[in-house]
């Protein structure tokens, strides 16, 4: 398969990192100022405050290298990224995750990877960032929502954990299923989703090169919030069919029932790849709101990764197989 | 508090002056344009989220379903406790929920699609949510047109009750457009559902009882001499 490498882009064009790094020295600054007005004055700090501030001091990843397929475009600010997101298991609302999610405990975290393979395993996430080199991957990403950001992940393919297992030549589909905790998610105490959340791909979307085992962003670990310690990205389908927070990833011969198509078959099908031709029962997938910006784009078919991975669907028909 | 202390409460507060009420009005008034103005605030510090034209169509939303249910709480209030002036509030709150509902409309046209016509066509025609919440929008138009005094006298009460009483039909609506809008989690509109159902279900409940009261021939000088709107057809 030919697969043509996007222009890589200068670090100098990303340059946000220091600025981003002083832009959280002000929001420490700022929350201080709140915590002490609110203990001077008897003001309450308002409850969404201290959801930009990560509970503990993030993991900063060194030696991450500029990875293939990179988007010039400019990156969603570290905010944007971390305080609008989408984690059922959290509250459906976009702010329930960033609020919530820092009670979840991301250490330890083992995943376990079994089914059709030869040599089923249990890795923990430690073992799990040393096999492969960290790569910086400038992914555009496209909810079903019909918004959209521009996310510097940090990663590597998902490929190379896949085959530590080695599957066997009957498995066809992955799926992942993710963390489910009652305690610390009050978002799955509501049956709007049959929890856990399980997504799935087949085998070789999951084999994919653009297929990333996420494992931060903006050069530090994944926040809570955005799927740590562990996430699949696939930036050429829509955003739920990345799962978040994985614990366990198997290997069948079935299309896995996913959660969404168990809640809403007629709106969410297994392969949920991003095509303006094909809306959504409720809505036009036509055209989305990149965040950040005022005017719509028009969507890209493959959220603009046709190049890459339309070879993966040839001959099917992507109306019927939504 | 016991029930007679409550009765001996609400007393206090049946006989309000033309005074009191225009003051009452005018806090009202104030507090409606609250949401608007913590709205203002929020979009002009920047506090809206990563997402601020959705919030700003959804918060507008929300609060014309919200007036929109308050104003049909006056009714049962008023039965309820007596409290005969708050009628008067009721034109303000239905216009205010017309108003918000002005907002949340043209935050769709101009901030959502920016005046992408043939997209927002193909929006009303297609997308059934969408559908729902433009007819809402355009039944509201008539009873806001109808809400002036002059209007009632040119209609005549009974026609523009009749006309007026659409805005059952309008809450249906409303809430349907905001359940076929969500994703997946019902919640929101399920609770808005139930409050709803409660102001409806009093309404059929004491009408039924009142039609009942009628067939049984209560009060018939009272409405042989027009004095009570009869339910029950005079010429069964």
């Amino acid at each position: 398969m030919l697969i043509l490498r996007a222009a890589d882009i200068a670090p100098s064009e990303i340059t946000p990192r220091e600025l981003y790094q002083r832009r959280r020295e002000f929001i420490k600054a700022g929350l201080g100022l709140a915590a002490a007005t609110a203990l001077g004055g008897g003001v309450l700090v308002p409850r969404s405050a201290p959801a930009a501030t990560p509970a503990a001091e993030p993991r900063r990843f060194d030696g991450v290298r500029k990875g293939p397929f990179g988007s010039d475009e400019k990156p969603n600010s570290f905010k944007d990224i971390t305080t609008y997101n989408n984690f059922y298991e959290f509250g459906s609302d976009k702010e329930s995750p960033a609020e919530y999610a820092q009670a979840m405990k991301t250490r330890p975290w083992t995943v376990n990877l079994e089914g059709l393979v030869h040599k089923p395993k249990t890795l923990d996430i430690d073992d799990i960032l040393r096999l492969a080199p960290l790569e910086e991957r400038i992914y555009r990403l496209r909810c079903v929502e019909a918004w959209s950001m521009v996310i510097p992940w940090v990663g590597f393919p998902l490929s190379a954990l896949l085959r530590q297992v080695d599957p066997l030549g009957t498995a066809k589909y992955v799926e992942f299923h993710s963390h489910l905790d009652p305690r610390t998610m009050p978002g799955v105490r509501l049956p709007v989703l049959d929890w856990p959340y399980v997504e799935g791909l087949r085998l070789d979307e999951a084999m994919h090169p653009l297929t990333l085992a996420g494992v931060g962003l903006y050069g530090q670990a994944l926040p809570n919030q955005n799927g740590a310690p562990l996430r699949v990205v696939v930036p050429w389908k829509y955003g739920f069919k990345s799962g978040k927070s994985i614990v366990k990833i198997r290997f069948t011969d079935k299309m896995p029932q996913t959660a969404w198509m168990k809640a809403n078959p007629e709106e969410y099908g297994f392969y949920s790849n991003v095509n303006p031709n094909v809306d959504h029962r409720r809505w036009s997938q036509a055209k989305e709101r990149r965040i950040g910006e005022f005017r719509k784009r028009q969507t890209l078919l493959f959220n603009g990764y046709a190049e890459q991975v339309a070879g993966l669907y040839t001959g099917m028909d992507l109306a019927r197989n939504y | 508090m016991d029930a007679a202390a409550l009765q001996q409460g609400l007393a206090r507060w049946r006989a309000l002056s033309n005074d009191q009420v225009a003051r009452l009005k005018a806090v009202l008034f104030a507090l409606c344009l609250l949401p608007l103005a913590l709205l203002a605030w929020n979009a002009w510090n920047d506090a809206l989220g990563a997402n601020p034209i959705e919030a700003v169509t959804r918060t507008l939303g929300d609060w014309a379903l919200r007036l929109l249910l308050i104003t049909l709480t006056v009714t049962p209030l008023r039965r309820l406790t007596g409290l005969h002036w708050l009628t008067r509030l009721r034109r303000m709150l239905g216009l205010f929920t017309f108003f918000y509902a002005v907002l949340h409309f043209s935050s769709y046209l101009v901030l959502d699609q920016f005046f992408d016509w043939p997209e927002i066509a193909k929006d009303i025609l297609k997308r059934p949510f969408i559908t729902v919440g433009v007819m809402t929008f355009a039944l509201l138009v008539p009873l806001a047109a109808t809400s002036t005094n002059a209007m009632v006298r040119r209609l005549g009460g009974r026609r523009w009750q009749a006309l007026h009483r659409s805005v059952y039909a309008i809450a249906i609506l409303a809430v349907l457009h905001f359940w076929w809008m969500v994703k997946q989690d019902v919640t929101q509109p399920l609770i808005y559902s139930a409050v709803l159902t409660v102001l409806l279900g009093v309404r059929a409940l004491w009408r039924e009882q009142e039609r009942r009261r009628q067939l049984g021939g209560a009060y018939l000088p009272q409405v042989r001499r027009g004095k009570i709107i009869p339910i029950v057809s005079r010429r069964p």
